[in-house]
């Protein structure tokens, strides 16, 4: 048997907002020895519920066996699986550089127009630089900048939000809600 | 206002209003305000004070799997919720609906490494279906209610309610609700129709059909539908070991036992089918062996409430997500009738190879010393119909398995996705709790006793009639097995010195026997299963004794050793 392409995948989860959602998928991905490469948690647009996006290196066979497990979870509502074509995503990366090593070359004002960055402080010591961008953008103006003296780098994981023009949260919650009120009107027939 | 009641009482209120009337348990620090909540509460809840936690929980899955109810099992915090991580891990590989409930350190001492805490929620969630961490007295009726509910419905399993010791103290209104709906969860996946119309399709157009049965058909209650989906279509039947007495042993189209010493006809020719109809089963590496290899010719209808399961290790042509009873009920109307008569028979053909090259020699075997397969198959020939067979893990458990003739549904109960040894005896006794109408046996290995032996304590305060066949060949024998074949026969900590087990059941007051010669069996049964109590019967084994047939691992499902030298062939 031939060995099944890696590629990058993007997990999108939706669940409810408990304690040790987040420990119960890491688990799901380390039995499987799948590292994560990133990954952001944040409040979704619907109430109550949590949206976690993470991305990680693996096969199509196992991803697909993996999203079921996760969605298996009691408290997990809905995952997807997106490659990058299905998606628009980006991460955000601060940078704190040393401000007289940046001034000296009078070359800021090229490097931020040509980066579409932006300046978030400045200080006589350290100059804060903000870029969002896809990764190779952001490690683009890391090496640009590295001249200048990287005092610090971060960058966030991913989000992103899909090219399809159905929302399948949006949908799956209504279903849910139309399952209970036909639960109710079974148990309580008028 | 109605008048406020501990967290504890609500705790004890919760369950009886769940139909809770069995908890197998072990009190401690950390636990103490629920156990003398229960305390006032012994006229309408049992308690079985195991002697050991890990005792406790496999007593619960014993009762849970006789008696389709969840099984409850209270311990304390720390060294307590530890000690059913077994238990708990079991009950998820088998769908085994547990209910645990452990005491926690107070709330304010969380995270604290405070005396006798562990990190129960985090520890458990890889292993349950649900956990839960509880901090106040008004959200405990909640719990409860959803952990029994997670716990009963679509694929059951264990779910863990940790409850802190202040909410245990604290007081609340009396305020406890069933749960039926919880938004993220859907046990109740409706059955796609036009799925069951092509699943009808391919049967119909099946020259030889083969339908696989797992755990599933009891849990769903679906044993008639998929009996009369067999005789309506004519689809002969193989069993996985969870699946075993879903069917009885004696029916024409029963055709044995799948997997690594399953029978020859159902293994040889899953190799052979063109269409697989597998319900409520999950394909383990025990049932396919090399997956690669693994039913080359069939299109694969996997039937299962469980979607996590599709293709996750044998790819299927058609997957119908649901209840089991449901979806065969509906295939049932579906299906045209046939009979496939010559296919059928192929099973019977190669059954009878099995049976003159591997069966003969382990009822009959010529030797002084008595195999496993003689004693658990006249056990079975002794007992009467509505017995159930509970097993340990190893050789006794391939053995009874394979030499037990199951004639009423939940008839065995047995390890099988974790294979704990020490399983047996506290599921025995949990077994015999929740049936305690019908004969419970034990067959385990002198090893797995001696694994959990302290519950012959739980025997001896309770007086649970369970009957213990120790099949005895003072070596961890399956173990053995494998370093005979495939480790050069060396025995490597395999071999056991032994206790004398009836002088041990004397100190229990559990009457025993040994039987060292086969002429003395019969009557050590019959004695046995005359005795109204609790009896040990430990029988001396031959050692050298191997379960056959046997599909190596790696090897394809149709490659099966009769003996160490001799493969099957037609």
């Amino acid at each position: 048997m031939t060995t099944p392409k890696r590629q990058l995948f993007t997990v999108t989860i939706y669940s409810e907002n408990c304690v040790g959602l987040l420990s119960q998928v890491s688990s799901m991905f380390t039995r499987r020895c799948i590292n994560i490469e990133d990954v952001t948690a944040s409040a979704s647009s619907v109430p109550d519920i949590h949206k976690l996006t993470l991305t990680t290196w693996a096969d199509a066979p196992t991803m697909d066996k993996l999203v079921r497990q996760i969605e298996k979870r009691v408290d997990v509502i809905k995952v997807f699986l997106y490659t990058d074509d299905d998606i628009v995503y980006q991460e955000i990366a601060l940078y704190k550089v040393d401000t007289s090593k940046l001034l000296a070359e009078q070359k800021l004002e090229s490097i931020i127009r040509h980066h579409n960055a932006r300046i978030l402080e400045i200080t006589p010591e350290y100059t804060v630089i903000e870029k969002s961008g896809h990764p190779w953008e952001t490690e683009a103006l890391l090496d640009r900048l590295r001249r200048y003296g990287i005092r610090q780098f971060v960058r966030s994981g991913r989000v992103c939000v899909t090219k399809s023009p159905v929302e399948y949260v949006d949908l799956y919650l209504e279903e849910q809600k139309l399952r209970q009120e036909r639960f109710s009107s079974e148990q309580n027939p008028q | 206002m109605s008048e406020k009641i501990s967290g504890a009482e609500a705790l004890i209120k919760a369950l009886l209003a769940e139909g809770v009337d069995t908890i197998f348990g072990y009190p401690g620090g950390a636990i103490l305000p629920v156990y003398d909540s229960l305390y006032d509460y012994t006229d309408r809840i049992s308690h079985i004070l195991t002697r050991h936690e890990q005792g406790a929980i496999h007593a619960a899955q014993g009762y849970a799997r006789v008696s389709g109810r969840p099984g409850v099992v209270i311990v304390t915090s720390g060294p307590g919720a530890a000690n059913v991580i077994t238990g708990l891990s079991d009950a998820m590989m088998d769908s085994t609906p547990v209910v645990v409930i452990s005491g926690q350190v107070g709330a304010r001492y969380l995270g604290s490494d405070a005396f006798q805490e562990t990190d129960v929620v985090a520890i458990t969630q890889p292993i349950t279906k649900w956990a839960v961490q509880v901090r106040r007295a008004e959200d405990i009726a909640g719990a409860v209610a959803r952990a029994f509910y997670i716990a009963s419905t679509g694929r059951p399993g264990p779910v863990v309610i940790d409850i802190a010791k202040d909410a245990q103290i604290g007081l609340t209104e009396e305020s406890y609700r069933t749960v039926d709906f919880i938004r993220s969860y859907n046990p109740h996946p409706e059955i796609d129709d036009v799925l069951i119309a092509e699943a009808a399709r391919i049967i119909n157009n099946a020259e030889r059909p083969l339908m696989l049965i797992g755990q599933g058909v009891t849990i769903s209650g679906a044993e008639d539908a998929v009996t009369a989906l067999a005789e309506k279509a004519g689809i002969p039947v193989g069993a996985t070991l969870l699946g075993l007495s879903a069917m009885p042993s004696d029916h024409p189209l029963y055709k044995g036992m799948l997997g690594m010493h399953g029978n020859i006809g159902v293994n040889y020719n899953t190799n052979r089918a063109d269409v697989i109809v597998a319900v409520g089963m999950r394909f383990d590496d025990r049932v396919t062996g090399n997956t690669d290899l693994y039913a080359p010719d069939a299109k694969i209808i996997h039937i299962d409430i469980d979607p996590s399961e599709f293709d996750k290790t044998v790819r299927s042509a058609l997957a119908i997500n649901g209840d089991a009873r449901a979806a065969v009920e509906k295939l049932l109307v579906a299906v045209a009738p046939a009979g496939h008569k010559e296919w059928c028979d192929s099973f019977d053909t190669c059954n009878a190879v099995e049976a003159s090259e591997v069966i003969r020699r382990e009822l009959n075997p010529g030797t002084p010393k008595m195999t496993m397969g003689e004693v658990v198959s006249r056990i079975s020939a002794a007992v009467p119909d509505n017995a159930v067979a509970v097993t340990d893990v190893g050789q006794n458990q391939m053995m009874s398995a394979r030499y037990f003739k199951f004639r009423q549904r939940r008839g065995l109960i047995t390890s099988g996705g974790l294979g704990t040894m020490g399983f047996g005896l506290p599921a025995a006794i949990g077994a015999k709790i929740g049936a305690p109408d019908r004969t419970v046996c034990l067959f385990c290995g002198d090893g797995g006793f001696q694994m959990t032996i302290q519950e012959l304590g739980t025997i001896m305060q309770y007086g649970v009639a369970v009957k213990i066949v120790i099949l005895n060949n003072n070596f961890l024998g399956n173990v053995r097995q494998w370093q005979n074949l495939f480790f050069n026969r060396r025995f490597s900590q395999t071999p056991m010195l032994n206790p004398d087990f009836k002088a041990i059941a004397a100190a229990y007051g559990i009457a025993a026997d040994d039987v060292n010669n086969r002429s003395e069996l019969d009557a050590a049964i019959d004695k046995m299963l005359a005795c109204d109590g609790c009896y040990i019967l430990n029988v001396n084994i031959d050692e050298t004794d191997m379960v056959f047939p046997m599909t190596p691992v790696g090897k394809a499902v149709d490659y099966i050793m009769l003996s160490p030298d001799k493969v099957f062939t037609l």
